[in-house]
């Protein structure tokens, strides 16, 4: 299938498999072989096919969920007259309008597009799979090319089942060595970002390698794809592997029989030729990695836990320096000041970041026989009605609550400022989510980013802590 | 989509990186159904800002008037959110200056009859100086040109495809369907034969067969 003349990165063999075209200008014409469709990205886009008329090319290319603008709790119920219930109710009509399955809020497949794609096996490797979403990049940890796109180019997808795109150039990032004890996938992707910064990636598709990463599980992987557009990219990937496939395997929409068999041995000839090259390497010793937090607005904008606040004014560059300032000014900062001085009000643990059945089974670790720091708002809010399924199945759900966690329905909740969950002004989190944008979690919300372990020991403590010292104890 | 050709206007700044696409279009307004009329939630929290002393650039004559955007590193990065390009285009811009973007942001301009122009440090701060001097600034696309009261010209560049669709306001869906058509019919036909497990079989899609109505009406069940 794919030409064996020439060693070939993974992200150029699946598109080669994937252009339908090339144009006399150099861009391709791309076929996508799966659409994730939410509420927030589609109404304009149907809107715009309705109006054209056009029917859409392929409805069984796409699966439609309403994950942002749902509330966690109080689920059963009609959702309250309003902004929200309207743009569920016209995704809901646009589905069945269009004949696209759609999961309702209630259903045990309903979570966030990015949890679900992979339990469904709607993700696949080698596939093309786009949706309305930047964090559309999770699913490059299946080998993948998935990439966040406009809601022009979702109708473009309805239409046509096509995009017009430039191929990326290619940069690997090279994960080596074995992690410290206490630092998670999520602090591996922090400093990933620190490294390279918010635009290191722009224009290239990454591709994590490295004994690292090749040890990480594949919920382990998603988030480190997903975090990828944080560094720049739309597009994070993961050869696939064993774990890939034994992880898919029997899943709903995953191959079945003669088919499954065809597909692993496509699926084996995708990782990177040895001699393949790439136009950029980086390489990080995650040994020397220790948890990380984020002090600013920027997710580049992070430090170490037993770091301090940096400050500004030792900055040179202007731009930076400013928008360093803004940082520090709008987090509520003080230069130099400690990283675990800063109390918090609120955590939260979920996201497409971080809302998989392990980063629950690894928050409960911490939070077990222990309860939340007095007057902290605590929450847990899966990823999908699957993941919560689980988790109640393993009593992950009484340690939360019996610690004073609220323990909520699926949905992307606090990570971002549509639903009914948010932070109001001035009001500090330990997240688990992906951005640490001002007012991401609502109006004038202070986020610090953090692994899960790192959250729920900020919600026992009460303030940005080394999840380390508190599991032995030590910690007020 | 209205096409691109030049634009002759005063231009407003923001000289700081990282602009994200939730500061120009804050996620509470994602919840609006469509797409025109979002100008007047553009950069919400930062013209409302009770800490400022001066109205937001995009609020003080004769920036309010700009059609011209000279930002600095990164600017919209973050969330795919195209409302950040509609709410921008619909209070008037149709150019934005930057070091770089996001780029998804990027890829929505085009959609959009905006042009993202990626000049250099250097270049930015002679086009903001213009900006901040209320000269009148030229974005031209034909010859790929930035053009100062002050006779100073600086060229940018632009892929060609990307020119072209702006400079004819092309309707990107209309010409696939148009031109490419029978490419599509014919790469699907051949990936069927070469990866059929792409392809749903009846068996898989029946997993759907039990997904029940959203609850839009009465309360039912119960609360979870």
């Amino acid at each position: 299938m794919t030409d064996k003349t020439e060693p070939q990165t993974l992200y150029e063999k699946v598109w080669a498999d994937h252009v339908v075209k090339t144009y006399d200008n150099g861009t391709d014409l791309l076929y996508v072989d799966r659409h994730l469709v939410q509420e927030v990205s589609s109404p304009q886009a149907f809107k715009g096919l309705k109006q054209a008329g056009r029917p859409m090319h392929r409805p069984d290319a796409h699966i439609s969920v309403a994950d942002h603008a749902v509330p966690t709790q109080g689920r059963g119920h009609p959702l309250r007259e309003g902004l929200a219930a309207s743009q569920v109710a016209r995704l809901y009509e646009n589905a069945r309008e269009y004949g696209v399955p759609y999961i309702p809020m209630q259903d045990r497949r309903h979570g966030i597009v990015h949890v679900i794609g992979p339990e469904l096996a709607f993700t696949l490797p080698g596939v093309v799979l786009v949706c309305g979403d930047s964090h559309t990049c999770t699913h490059g940890a299946f080998g993948a090319i998935a990439f966040g796109i406009g809601a022009s180019e979702c109708e473009c997808v309805f239409a046509t089942q096509v995009l017009r795109q430039q191929r990326q150039k290619t940069m690997r990032i090279r994960l080596e060595g074995v992690r410290p004890e206490g630092v998670e996938v999520k602090d591996m992707i922090l400093a990933v970002i620190a490294e390279i910064g918010i635009g290191g990636g722009v224009g290239h598709a990454i591709e994590y390698a490295g004994s690292a990463v090749r040890d990480l599980s594949m919920e382990q992987r998603m988030t480190l794809c997903n975090m990828s557009i944080e560094a720049g990219s739309r597009i994070g990937m993961v050869a696939p592997d064993e774990k890939t496939f034994a992880y898919l395997e029997g899943r709903p929409l995953a191959p079945k029989g003669a088919d499954w068999e065809a597909a692993l041995d496509y699926w084996r000839s995708l990782p990177s030729d040895p001699d393949a090259v790439f136009d950029r390497e980086v390489v990080i010793d995650v040994s020397t990695l220790s948890p990380f937090v984020s002090w600013g607005t920027t997710p580049e904008e992070c430090a170490p836990i037993a770091g301090t606040v940096p400050d500004p004014s030792d900055v040179e560059d202007e731009g930076r320096r400013a928008r360093m300032q803004r940082s520090v000014e709008y987090m509520g900062l003080t230069p130099g000041m400690a990283l675990s001085d800063l109390t918090v009000d609120r955590v939260f643990i979920g996201s497409c970041t971080n809302g998989r059945i392990e980063d629950l089974r690894q928050a409960a670790e911490v939070v077990a026989g222990r309860k939340v720091s007095p007057g902290i708002d605590a929450m847990v809010v899966p990823g999908s009605a699957a993941v919560r399924a689980q988790a109640e199945s393993e009593g992950l759900d009484k340690i939360f609550v019996e610690a004073g966690f609220s323990w909520r329905a699926s949905g992307c909740s606090m990570c971002v400022g549509m639903n009914d969950d948010r932070l109001t002004p001035g009001q500090r989190c330990a997240s688990t989510s992906n951005r640490n944008f001002e007012g991401r979690q609502g109006i004038g919300g202070r986020t610090h980013l953090m692994s899960p372990p790192m959250a729920a020991a900020a919600a026992i403590a009460g303030h940005l802590v080394d999840v380390r010292s508190l599991k032995k104890g030590a910690v007020e | 989509m209205k096409p691109f050709d030049t634009v002759t206007s005063v231009a407003a700044w923001i000289d700081e990186d990282a602009i994200d696409t939730d500061i120009i279009f804050p996620a509470r307004f994602l919840l609006l159904l469509d797409k025109e009329g979002l100008g007047k939630h553009a950069f919400h929290e930062r013209r409302n800002d009770p800490r400022q002393s001066t109205p937001f650039i995009l609020d003080r004559p004769p920036y309010d008037k700009a059609e011209i955007l000279v930002a600095a590193q990164d600017f919209g990065t973050g969330s795919s959110r195209e409302q950040a390009v509609w709410a921008l285009a619909d209070f008037g811009l149709r150019c934005v200056i930057a070091e770089s973007f996001g780029e998804i942001f990027f890829a929505n301009c085009f959609k959009n009859g905006v042009l993202p122009v990626r000049l250099s440090p250097d270049d930015i701060a002679v086009v903001r100086e213009a900006a901040q001097r209320e000269e009148l600034v030229t974005i031209d696309l034909p010859t790929q040109e930035v053009r100062l009261a002050s006779g100073v010209v600086i060229g940018f560049e632009i892929e060609p495809y990307r020119k072209d669709a702006l400079l004819n306001g092309l309707d990107e869906i209309g010409s696939i369907q148009r031109d490419d058509g029978a490419d599509i019919a014919a790469f699907e036909e051949k990936q069927k034969r070469r990866a059929p497990w792409l392809y749903y079989s009846e068996e898989q899609l029946a997993h759907f067969n039990d997904l029940g109505e959203e609850i839009l009406g009465e309360p039912t069940g119960k609360s979870g």
